[in-house]
């Protein structure tokens, strides 16, 4: 017997597992129907990216130029619009000598915001920037200080007046919803049940009856022949109802908070807000901050409902600059477009922020029931 | 014998001195203050909408509900003319709300449960395309979605005469969305094309349409998100289960991993119904008669804002509570029921 040795045939080395081939088919040929659907979406895609870029950019018309509008309609876009109506929609009907105005005093409203969301800043003097923010927001605006013309509240409007609504809603609503959500906690009855009612009632409804009521019931309101600007009853309906909103997720953060800090603070002999404002809120709020902004975010595109009351934030301004205009008027789905590209801007930007900050309190801040 | 400890004398009984020591003294006062400042909140604000009310000569009351309305409404399933009375109004107002909120209701879940499964899939492209959607919609505010394609159906769309139409069945132009339908005496129709408008079959309004569409795609970012966190909160050891006895990914998603996640989805998917029904007020923007619609101009033809506003108000919360009800008994039915 002649022990020869046959070798098996050796195994076939593994399909790569890494590198771009590897990638490539594991993404997007993995299987027959994977293979069809990734070249079905790629031909729809390259078909819009095609269609897009022409109407877009090579038959485009950006010279405010109306007649060269007219001659591409149905070819090419017309930024000639966006060119020519850019001013009034970011400013609306402020004067046209003091537009500087408007545009300083948004950059000054937006540096408070910007600084907080570095939390290097988040030292008691950032309070003082967001006063002195919001005073020389408020001076430019409105004027009648340090020699500046005095602009009635009708002639505000465009991305100032937005920033300004969601803003400053937003700094109103957020203690109001910090002792409806203490409120909801409380152990007195009476309180507990009035914070209750107040926040159901008002996630029940929309924000447009709201804001019917801001402008057509605060009036009704007031003592006889006195009625606050339609602005400031505006703005006070937006904070309440933001605030019926945050109270709920102030409340979810409260619950996080085990039960065992109130208890230990009572221990030390820290009294009822003592203990609310040294132990528990700190990490109540701390763990909601991401929602928070999320809720800042319903609440900045939210501002675009007042235009239904008159007030011309960017979307009336957009309405206001077209709708007299017969000239421009054809080309509104442009104008349209450039102010949906500034929401989508600011809301993209606060949603990747508020991603950001949950995968921070997730790794290393997370309150947990103990 | 040593003799019993007497017995320890019984507490005293909790003191309930008034004095703003005692703690539960400070608790009535604070509530009886709050309710005090509320109460007193209400009476100045009726009183001075009395005084207001009086001074510019505004009637009130409900009673104006009953007087004919005077205006026409361009779409209703009711029977409805200009010589009807305001509660008819209003009562048009609610069912043409309630259609678009239904219909978005259920074509918004349809299309957010795709996107949301799709954010799961084998295919890089597809995921692209559904995480592209959800951040393009939900960042856009949903009235400037609305005016958008009302404007694309008004400007873009054909006139009756040259419609677009799918096998001469369904008809789409200016007019609206025509398909065939039952027409009043119960003959199933289908549309034709006419000289200045579709004739037969039903049509949908192109304010109902761009309502409905802005709803539904704008929603249905929202749901997708909520059904993406339930599917990805299901624990990864099902799906391998699953595929180790052999089903497949489509099988495996429909019978074990969606059933478990719409215990995570169902509460947060209640409130983009509930969202879903409150944003259909804003098609009052672009003239879709719905309650918010009816009641703004009922307002300024009656002058009663007061009532008309509290109208709103009530029919949206009794809404919100129906939707609630009817949400808590399906997640009662989908909830895991522990031994």
């Amino acid at each position: 017997m002649a022990d020869t040795f046959i070798p098996i045939a050796p195994r076939r080395a593994p399909a790569h597992a890494s590198g771009t081939f590897a990638a490539l088919r594991r993404n997007f040929f993995s299987s027959l129907p994977n293979t069809v659907v990734s070249l079905l979406l790629l031909a729809v895609f390259t078909w819009l990216a095609v269609k897009g870029w022409n109407w877009g950019i090579v038959n485009a018309v950006f010279a405010a130029n109306a007649d060269l509008c007219q001659a591409a309609r149905g070819i090419g876009a017309c930024w000639g619009v966006v060119n020519e109506k850019a001013r009034f929609i970011l400013l609306g009907r402020f004067p046209q000598a003091e537009q500087w105005r408007p545009v300083v005093a948004s950059l000054a409203l937006l540096a408070p915001v910007l600084a907080s969301c570095s939390r290097r800043f988040w030292k008691p003097w950032l309070a003082l920037v967001w006063l002195a923010g919001v005073a020389v927001f408020f001076a430019l605006m409105g004027g009648g200080v340090a020699g500046l013309t005095k602009v009635p509240t009708d002639q505000w409007g465009g991305l100032p007046l937005t920033l300004m609504l969601s803003i400053i809603s937003m700094l109103l609503a957020f203690p109001v919803s910090v002792f409806l959500a203490l409120g909801r906690r409380s152990g007195m009855p009476a309180i507990r049940s009035l914070c209750l009612v107040f926040v159901e009632l008002v996630r029940g409804v929309p924000l447009i009856s709201v804001l019917f009521m801001a402008s057509f019931m605060f009036p009704l309101f007031m003592p006889v022949g006195k009625s606050p600007d339609v602005l400031v009853r505006v703005v006070v309906g937006i904070s309440l109802f933001a605030a019926a909103y945050m109270a709920e997720i102030i409340r979810g953060g409260l619950q996080t908070v085990g039960r065992g800090q109130q208890e230990a603070a009572a221990s030390m002999g820290l009294t009822y807000w003592q203990a609310q404002r040294k132990i528990i809120l700190p990490q109540a709020l701390g763990a909601v901050v991401p929602s928070i902004v999320n809720n800042f975010i319903s609440l900045f595109k939210d501002t675009s409902l007042v235009t239904i009351v008159s007030l011309y934030e960017l979307t009336g301004a957009l309405s206001l600059a077209l709708g007299s205009d017969p000239n421009w008027r054809p080309f509104k789905i442009e104008a349209y477009l450039f102010i949906a590209a500034i929401y989508f801007a600011f809301c993209y930007a606060m949603s990747r922020y508020s991603l950001r900050l949950e995968k921070r309190i997730g790794l290393y801040g997370g309150q947990h029931e103990q | 014998m040593p003799g019993l400890i007497p017995p320890r004398r019984a507490p005293a009984a909790p003191r309930r001195a008034l004095s703003l020591k005692s703690r539960q003294f400070r608790g009535v006062l604070y509530q009886a203050l709050a309710v005090a400042v509320v109460v007193l909140l209400a009476w100045l604000l009726i009183n001075n909408t009395l005084a207001n009310m009086r001074a510019r000569g505004i009637q009130s009351g409900f009673n104006f509900l009953s007087e004919p309305a005077g205006f026409d409404i361009g779409e209703s399933w009711l029977s409805y003319d200009a010589a009807d009375p305001y509660w008819k109004a209003f009562l048009v107002g609610i069912v043409n709300t309630l259609r678009v909120a239904v219909t978005g209701c259920v074509l918004a879940t349809l299309l957010g449960t795709l996107l949301g499964i799709g954010r799961f899939s084998r295919n890089a492209l597809l995921r692209g395309v559904c995480r592209t959607y959800v951040e393009l919609f939900r960042n856009i505010p949903l009235l400037l979605q609305l005016l958008m394609w009302y404007l694309i159906f008004l400007e873009y769309l054909p006139l009756p005469s040259e419609a677009l139409s799918l096998g001469k069945m369904v008809f789409l132009s200016k007019n609206g969305l025509s398909f065939p339908f039952f027409n009043g005496s119960l003959q199933f129709e289908i549309p034709a094309a006419g000289e200045m408008q579709i004739v037969g079959g039903a049509t949908l309004s192109p304010e109902f349409m761009a309502v409905l569409l802005g709803l539904v795609l704008y929603t249905a970012a929202f749901i997708a998100e909520v059904v993406r966190a339930g599917i990805a909160s299901v624990p990864k050891g099902q799906a391998e289960a699953a595929a180790s006895i052999g089903l497949s990914r489509i099988h495996a998603m429909r019978l074990i991993i969606l059933p478990q996640a719409l215990r995570l989805i169902v509460p947060p998917l209640t409130n983009q119904y509930l969202n879903l029904t409150k944003n259909s007020s804003l098609a009052v923007a672009i003239g879709y008669p719905e309650l918010v619609s009816i009641a703004n101009t009922s307002m300024n033809q009656s002058g009663r804002a007061v009532e008309c506003i509290s109208l709103i108000m009530l029919v949206y919360l009794l809404l919100s509570l129906i939707t609630s009800a009817l949400m808590n008994w399906f997640n009662r039915r989908v909830a895991l029921r522990e031994r």
